[in-house]
């Protein structure tokens, strides 16, 4: 197997263009590419790979289609488990699921499974997406909220049992966190807007500008006659770290910062009308995707100098390591170990400084995770005229606080069993609103679950 | 779904646009607001519902065109469509029996503040109103605003009609007359809210105000519309946009209003280039 053992490296844009450009970083496999990392794939008896998939794609299957150049074949077996393949293939943190436990990684590199996943779906994309021969609905109407990657999944799995499905999207465009949280560069949203397309071309209409709990309650779609309701209202709600000066002007929650590049396009204003303000430094707080993000679009925007400030070190950082590796290349900063403690401001109510505190890692906390300490007397400050505050959201609180008997954590988060079953009859929920903020896969899990208990209780019905 | 069936022009630059959304007019309720875009490479608008017809299924919204985006929207016509209307959002006001009620607005407050003195009165309540604007032809909906009041006073700056000088002013000569007064309920420019407050705190009556602050999504996402009320930060756009005025952080309120001043301008010119004003 040595021919075989190289892995295949995807190919991605020059840093000189990724500096002031939104185009994707990562270019994807080219056909020789593709077909010569499949043919690197052992086809193992007992696949490990698909035990590490949350929604459980037949891998050495798909990937066998594209070493025989089948390329139509091998989507579609995708696609019998996953109906957003090009969204997950790039947002999928694969290192740690599906690669992680391919046996090619114990002594070299593991197949590259997201790439390929990526490749054939974007085969398809460019040759148009075969639309789905559509079941006809004549079990009832159901209703889902949020068009994130929980509601999508949720939406086609039902319309391919017979339901008339109608998502409910509080924004003016289709999918959720995809298209607010995650950046161009990273998921074009050309690929979302492609993917819903799919899901609306087996059976699923989307309303948008609907905000449930607002306009309708749940109560009143089961009036309306909705036989089940799923809620994937994701992790939406911003949170902040609560220390003197963050109301300043040029703090943003990362939310607001990726809301209005990514949802309302002020990168590209002023011909977009939502404008975007970006300091010369910036200062990006937390350690996530999110953070990362951030951090990059600051970059392309225009930053002279951008930072990302984090408590732990780089180890502790809950982003996947190729943001850690694109985010070096592009050259942001990280001030590790570091954790701001009050923002100061100038004479006309603009941010200026952050003051920090070094930390040190003490006892392992709750999370597994040592716990970083403050370092008595170790204050200091940075220069920063533009702060994204990226630690974390919240459920969005909508659904919760206006559905009676609807059980919730102390965090908000909807209570539901391994089912997605929430403690209201014929009512699932799933993704970031249920667990806080996590994978998009997960949410795609969740979402194939919560429809198919509900489909399997409302087929013995019948 | 979102065409415009009636538009008025109320003064010069502040124009009434009734929207057919029936879904938003049975729902919204006092105090609450929509978001609309006009065209697709714009901005979401948040503007308080002014008047429901739910038999027409209309919303009607009052608007001052003062920057792109509500200069957009003074240009569309009857019978074309707003590319998006999304509502009702916010918390509706607090309509209950209070006695006698202050409800006071500042400019293009009177749309918001119509609303929650109809309500009231509805509710049972004796409403005094206070309508303040820069000048005559600014003052806006005398006539709706008689209709729900039992008592009305009018404000200019420049003394072009009514009393001369701020709405704060009549509050103080009511106080100071002993009216008394169980609730004031005050709309409009930041500045006027902070001085109604200021006032009414010295003299221990409750009041509320309605937030302006930017917004962007306006479903509790995104946190640009956050203020600090009683020392907590808070986002009108879900937990307002009322609050109680003794506890907002006016001056955190203004400032954060000026965040896009120089793209405003930047913004501004490049649609007067494109549309010649």
């Amino acid at each position: 197997m040595t021919a075989q053992s190289k892995r295949e490296g995807m190919p991605k844009l020059s840093l000189k263009e990724r500096k002031h450009s939104f185009k994707e970083v990562a270019l994807g496999y080219t056909e020789w590419q593709a077909v010569s990392e499949a043919k690197r794939c052992l086809q193992c008896k007992k696949p490990a790979c698909v035990s590490g998939c949350p929604v459980e794609i037949d891998i050495p299957a798909f990937i066998k289609d594209i070493r025989e150049g089948e390329f139509d074949k091998a989507i579609s077996k995708i696609k019998e488990k996953n109906c957003l393949p090009a969204i997950a293939g790039r947002v999928c943190p694969q290192e740690s699921q599906c690669q992680e436990k391919c046996v090619l990684g114990i002594r070299g590199s593991p197949i590259s499974i997201g790439a390929l996943e990526r490749f054939v779906a974007d085969q398809e994309l460019k040759s148009g997406v075969r639309r789905y021969v559509r079941t006809e609905a004549r079990h009832g109407q159901v209703a889902v909220i949020g068009s994130g990657p929980f509601g999508l999944t949720a939406a086609a799995e039902l319309a391919k049992a017979g339901y008339e499905v109608i998502i409910f999207e509080a924004l003016h465009e289709v999918g959720g966190v995809l298209t607010y949280g995650i950046p161009e560069f990273r998921l074009p949203k050309a690929v979302v807007k492609a993917e819903a397309e799919y899901v609306k071309s087996i059976g699923v209409s989307i309303e948008i500008d609907k905000v449930v709990g607002k306009v309708i309650t749940i109560e009143e779609l089961f009036a309306a006659g909705f036989k089940a309701v799923f809620i994937g209202t994701g992790a939406g709600a911003p949170t902040f770290l609560g220390i003197p000066g963050e109301n300043l002007n040029g703090i943003y929650s990362a939310n607001e910062f990726l809301t209005r590049v990514n949802l309302m396009k002020a990168y590209k204003f002023p011909d977009q009308d939502t404008p975007i303000r970006i300091g010369k430094r910036v200062v990006v707080i937390g350690g996530g995707n999110v953070a990362f993000d951030s951090a990059r679009t600051a970059l392309r925007l225009g930053a002279e100098e951008v930072s990302i400030v984090y408590r732990r070190t780089e180890k502790e950082m809950p982003t996947r390591l190729e943001e850690v590796h694109n985010a070096r290349e592009e050259g942001i900063k990280f001030a590790l170990l570091t954790n701001p403690i009050r923002f100061m401001g100038n004479d006309s109510g603009w941010v200026s400084k952050v003051q920090c505190i070094k930390m040190q890692l003490g006892e392992p906390d709750e999370s597994g995770r040592r716990r970083p300490v403050p370092v008595k007397g170790s204050e200091f400050t940075m220069d920063a005229d533009t702060v994204i505050v990226a630690i974390g959201t919240r459920a969005n609180p909508l659904i919760q606080s206006t559905t009676k008997g609807l059980k919730v954590d102390g965090e908000g988060h909807i209570i539901v069993d391994e089912l997605g079953r929430t403690s209201i009859e014929g009512v699932y929920a799933g993704g970031d609103v249920t667990t806080g903020s996590a994978t998009v896969i997960e949410a795609m899990r969740a979402g194939k679950v919560a429809a198919k208990v509900f489909i399997s209780v409302d087929s013995a019905k019948r | 779904m979102n065409r415009i069936v009636a538009r008025e022009v109320l003064a010069p630059n502040i124009k009434m646009l009734e929207v057919e959304a029936p879904e938003v007019a049975r729902k919204a309720r006092a105090g609450q607001f929509i978001i609309l875009r006009v065209d697709d490479g714009g901005e979401r608008i948040p503007l308080t519902v002014f008047d429901v017809d739910r038999e027409r299924g209309t919303v009607k919204i009052v608007f001052l065109e003062v920057g792109t985006s509500t200069r957009k929207l003074g240009r569309v016509a009857v019978n074309e469509k707003v590319r998006n209307f999304v509502g009702p959002l916010g918390k509706p006001s607090e309509i209950k029996k209070f006695g006698q009620v202050v409800c006071i607005s500042g400019g293009i407050g009177a749309p918001a503040i119509y609303p929650i003195a109809k309500a009231l009165r509805e509710a049972g309540n004796r409403v005094i109103s206070i309508v303040g604007a820069r000048t005559a032809n600014l003052l806006i909906l005398e006539d709706e605003i008689r209709r729900v009041s039992d008592e009305v006073y009018l404000t200019t700056d420049d003394g072009s009609k009514g009393q001369k000088g701020l709405v704060t002013n009549v509050l103080r000569q009511l106080i100071d007359g002993g009216v008394h007064i169980d609730r004031v309920i005050a709309v409009g420019p930041a500045v006027m809210m902070k001085a109604v407050s200021d006032l009414t705190r010295v003299h221990k009556i409750e009041t509320v105000v309605s937030l302006n602050p930017i917004m962007v999504d306006g479903t509790g996402m995104c946190g640009c519309c956050r203020v600090t009320v009683g020392g907590k930060t808070k986002f009108a756009c879900v937990d307002g946009p009322e609050f109680n005025g003794h506890e907002v952080d006016f001056d955190n309120l203004i400032s954060r209003l000026k965040s896009y001043q120089r793209e405003e301008r930047q913004s501004m010119e490049l649609f007067q280039r494109r549309c010649g004003g």
